[in-house]
């Protein structure tokens, strides 16, 4: 009852507060209209993922804008985690998103529509922004509510027969307070808050837990995972862009997250930008993330319905992960060419590592020499590749 | 009571942002806030589609732009 009400009083001081800050002092501009042409490929972990995504931003007047855009991934392979109790799977999930601006003076209002589709999951997104200029334009104050709701299912046929067993629903409520400000004539800095509340169906049906099963031949047997249903988290960024003295910007950035499983988060984020005449913009970021484990997780427990909730879900061990990656955009088109002003193609390569703190490799069951819960801690590298071109007009 | 302190922290927001606040750094001075460079987001589909991998395979989420739907089951 008082979650609920917390967010009643969440809600309401989102939309007052969005109502209350509708002000008309001098006019401002959408961005340039823009069509993106995208492709993604994720390796690692066991997985491929490769995505394509069509996006088109149209301006009508100088204060209305619609943007289209449809995401398609498509998946083969299978984590660490479900390949414990399932073959392998290939799927696809089709993402479609529609958003409408309208901007009023220094006010941008914002509302857009998600729906994702896979076979076994459905999820529909409504939200709506508002973002407010003020105190000469130094100021950047954004409020946003999104609300989404899901169907979960779980595949129990093949690959190529899908069985799906509909297992229920869930709802999430996510608010989010973001400010903008410049400091200097070469620094700007921002800070982001953002609450989500889950109810309902949140476990993730093709993972298991394991626990020490003496009558069974490995020494442990799996069972299923069994969630809170509700969960709310927040999250605190905070980060700075600096203008460096010769054309080049270097942002930093940290992110405090916990949530009502006590996950605890820290992300810290430093990337650099660096221009080559008005035709190259070439980019290096460095990423560091770590958490601890959820307070029902567990890679092993001692027997079968230990306690209330169980989860062996690796997205909730204690882990920590490293990224590097590098960005190149290339501007062409500079006279423009039929409608299209100028465009530009970038290709985006990142690499991650992940290491598990106390998530092991099962797939050593069967080597001798590890006993249940001995298996060697799990870890992976992940190739993370994008390449897109983006026309104006 | 805490209701009562962020409703007139909003109004107080909201009044001052139509007062006339000289800004420190005036319009002339912002040619290099006004480079591509200094943008937070220039592509806003790669931040939702790092943001989808980041939150499937990590457990926080939020405070960082928008990002997709979907389990991330797999």
């Amino acid at each position: 009852m008082r979650r609920v009400s917390a967010q009643r009083i969440v809600g309401r001081i989102a939309v007052l507060a969005a109502l209350l800050l509708v002000r008309a002092t001098c006019a401002d501009v959408l961005p340039d209209d823009r069509a993106d042409l995208f492709y993604s490929k994720y390796s690692g972990g066991g997985m491929d993922i490769t995505g394509e995504s069509v996006s088109v931003r149209k301006k009508f007047a100088e204060n209305f804008a619609v943007t289209a855009s449809e995401f398609i991934d498509k998946v083969s392979g299978a984590s660490i985690d479900v390949l414990s109790q399932a073959s392998q799977i290939k799927d696809e999930r089709r993402q479609k998103s529609g958003t409408i601006e309208y901007m009023h003076d220094k006010t941008t209002y914002t509302a857009s529509f998600i729906n994702s589709v896979e076979r076994d999951y459905r999820s529909d997104t409504a939200s709506f922004s508002l973002k407010q200029d003020m105190f000469g334009d130094l100021t950047t104050l954004s409020l946003a509510f999104a609300n989404t709701n899901d169907t979960v299912g779980e595949n129990n046929g093949t690959a190529f027969v899908p069985i799906i067993d509909w297992l229920g629903h869930a709802e999430s409520r996510s608010y989010d307070i973001d400010l903008s400000q410049i400091l200097t004539k070469n620094l700007i800095a921002g800070a982001n808050l953002n609450v989500i509340t889950d109810q309902g169906y949140l476990a993730n049906p093709y993972r298991s837990v394991r626990f020490l099963d003496p009558q069974n031949p490995k020494g442990y047997s799996l069972g299923s995972q069994v969630y809170p249903d509700t969960r709310t988290s927040t999250a605190l960024q905070l980060e700075a862009k600096y203008y460096l003295p010769y054309r080049a910007a270097i942002t930093g950035s940290y992110r405090y997250f916990r949530d009502t499983w006590y996950v605890v988060g820290n992300t810290f984020e430093l990337d650099y930008t660096h221009p080559l005449s008005n035709i190259w913009i070439l980019e290096g970021r460095l990423r560091y993330y770590r958490q601890n484990s959820a307070y029902f997780y567990s890679d092993l427990f001692a027997y079968a319905d230990q306690y209330r909730f169980e989860a062996r879900d690796q997205d909730l061990a204690a882990q920590d992960n490293y990224t590097v990656g590098a960005k190149v955009t290339y501007a062409f088109l500079p006279n423009g060419w039929k409608f299209f002003k100028r465009a530009t193609a970038t290709f985006d390569v990142s690499r991650i590592t992940f290491h598990y703190l106390d998530f092991r490799n099962i797939k050593y069951y069967g080597v001798p020499q590890y006993q249940p819960g001995d298996e060697p801690l799990y870890q992976f590298n992940a190739l993370v590749l994008q390449a897109y071109i983006s026309m104006f007009f | 009571m805490k209701l009562l302190c962020y409703v007139l922290f909003a109004a107080a927001l909201s009044l001052t942002a139509a007062c006339s606040v000289q800004p420190w750094v005036k319009p002339y001075e912002r040619d290099r806030l006004a480079d591509p460079i200094m943008t937070w987001d220039r592509d806003a589909i790669s931040s939702g589609y790092v943001d989808h991998i980041r939150e499937t395979r990590e457990g926080s989420r939020g405070a960082t732009g928008s990002a997709g739907g979907g389990c991330g089951c797999n």
